[in-house]
């Protein structure tokens, strides 16, 4: 465990039905200054993971502690306070698509600072420059394409030089250029501002070239973490599976079914 | 027995589509309750619902004027038809206000207001919500409901009863252009009697309460149906429908509500 983690999840369990719990006992800290993955399969409980840590939903047993607070214990106005400190990349991006570019970016200022226009505008500047698309500031959410608009929601999320930026899926959808650069700009902007990462994603190899360090889940429970290389060499069979893309293993390539010569019979 | 069990089967689903119902109602209640509550930003930042009262008032004066003048031409028609048998054409003024005011005026821009603003707003909302634009916002300190849905909220309540307004007067406008105009009724008539017959408290303003609890009602809806959409293309869809569906509903039954205790009040 990272000393003075930035968050830290202790003995965590959720469910939205106590029968069927999404998230058991999760245990993990995520070192300050670091690029973090959260990995797995869809649908074994990472996105909700990244829900409590965004203080979205508050766990059903066990603590979040997020930048120093226990997200439970916080109200409205704390929970807000809190996520001024956070920015957070949307699976498509999530840009407002009433708003130019510019527009978008300068959001989050204009809705918490009183800061004078012209100061709004320069920011807005330095942070499009940044993801290298100052010259679409003027254009509408609606003529970028997906790792264009996947940028100008990363410049969104860094407006106000949070200290922790979590990204649900960001490798989703794009193009292999595409792809490199944020690969790049998670990096950069991470070191550069000083930053703690948290990416969910279940393209593991793309990830595994970008993190400092893995969490890896199934059914609801963290099964392997360690190091990219600790990853890749991990004897575990479904991470095995998962990282080299098997078809079949432990996770079956056919979903449950009857006998097939039952099911070709009853044709 | 076994017809039993499907009275009994019967009877628990109705059970549940009631009560599911009256909790729906009470989550929209509570739902009005925050948003009043948190229109700080939408009143502060009164830009912000102006840009919406453009988007639900200004963008829906076109079919507002053109349906206010056909109806109220409409009424001319029909109102010095049954007028003139009694030799009472020269009323024809009064008629076509009183029904304008009191009744059509609100009712009809109402009920063209949550096809036109109120269908636009649920669809707004709902999608902005499947697109995760209102999680961003909640990521963002921002409370959507604030932001997005509050203005949304007071730019219909503010634009309905002025909508009606216009409706009634192009309707007035309408009914003078084929009575005056084409049948050629009396100008001086068509307007003194007007004048002299309609009330400003029992008639203008009563149609203009009734306007202002249209406006809440159908905003309220569309705004609440938006937000409460399931976020996908359909969940939007069916979002839409149900606005357009309840608010129209809503009017008939609150026009009949409210027509039934003005007559109350007048008769005291």
């Amino acid at each position: 465990m990272p000393e003075h983690p930035i968050v830290e999840i202790r003995n965590v369990s959720f469910g939205y039905d106590p029968a069927r719990p999404v998230l058991r006992d999760i245990d993990l800290a995520i070192a300050r200054g670091s690029v973090v993955g959260i990995m797995g399969q869809s649908g074994c409980g990472k996105t909700t993971l990244l829900r409590v840590i965004m203080g979205a939903l508050a766990p059903t047993r066990g603590e979040a502690r997020v930048l120093g607070h226990a997200t439970r214990s916080l109200d409205r106005d704390g929970l807000y306070a809190m996520r001024r400190k956070m920015g957070m990349l949307f699976q498509f991006g999530a840009l407002f698509t009433d708003l130019s570019v510019f527009e978008n970016v300068a959001f989050p200022m204009r809705e918490h600072g009183r800061l004078p226009e012209e100061l709004v505008h320069d920011l807005v500047m330095l942070k499009l420059q940044a993801v290298g698309l100052r010259g679409a500031a003027h254009l509408r959410p609606t003529e970028l394409s997906g790792g264009m608009a996947r940028r100008v929601a990363l410049a969104r999320s860094i407006a106000l030089d949070p200290h922790l930026i979590l990204y649900d899926e960001p490798f989703t959808g794009l193009d292999p250029i595409s792809f490199g650069v944020i690969v790049r700009l998670i990096r950069e902007l991470n070191d550069s501002l000083g930053a703690t990462s948290v990416i969910v994603t279940h393209d593991v190899q793309e990830a595994l070239g970008v993190v400092d360090y893995v969490h890896f889940m199934a059914d609801g429970r963290v099964i392997a973490q360690g190091t990219p290389d600790d990853i890749r060499a991990s004897p575990h069979p479904f991470v095995n599976q998962f990282v080299n893309g098997r078809p079949d293993g432990p996770v079956p390539f056919h979903y449950p079914a009857p006998e097939y010569g039952a099911d070709l019979a009853a044709a | 027995m076994p017809r039993l069990e499907a009275l009994r089967g019967q009877l628990e689903r109705l059970g549940a589509a009631a009560s599911s119902q009256v909790w729906r109602l009470g989550y929209a209640s509570r739902f009005l309750g925050y948003l009043v509550l948190h229109s700080g930003t939408a009143l502060r930042r009164f830009r912000l619902t102006v840009a919406e009262i453009y988007f639900a008032g200004v963008l829906s004066l076109v079919i507002i004027l053109v349906s206010g003048l056909f109806v109220g031409m409409v009424l001319g028609l029909q109102g010095y038809e049954t007028l003139q048998r009694f030799g009472a054409s020269e009323s024809l003024g009064v008629l076509v206000a009183l029904s304008l005011v009191r009744e059509l005026g609100p009712v009809v821009a109402g009920l063209l207001f949550a096809s036109r603003a109120g269908s636009a707003i649920t669809a707004e909302i709902g999608l902005m919500k499947a697109t995760e634009q209102l999680s961003a916002m909640e990521m963002m300190a921002v409370d959507p409901v604030a932001r997005v849905v509050a203005p949304r909220f007071w730019g219909g309540v503010i634009s309905m009863p002025l909508l009606a307004a216009l409706f009634s007067a192009m309707g007035v406008f309408g009914g003078y252009l084929v009575g005056v105009q084409l049948i050629g009724v009396d100008p001086g008539a068509f307007w003194s009697q007007m004048q002299a017959a309609v009330d400003v408290r029992n008639d203008i303003l009563n149609g203009v309460y009734k306007s202002v609890v249209f406006g809440i009602a159908v905003t309220w809806i569309a705004v609440f149906e938006g937000y409460d959409a399931v976020p996908t293309a359909e969940g939007v869809s069916r979002a839409t429908t149900r606005t357009v569906v309840t608010s129209s509903l809503a009017i008939l039954a609150l026009d009949f509500v409210m027509t039934a205790l003005m007559f109350t009040g007048t008769e005291k």
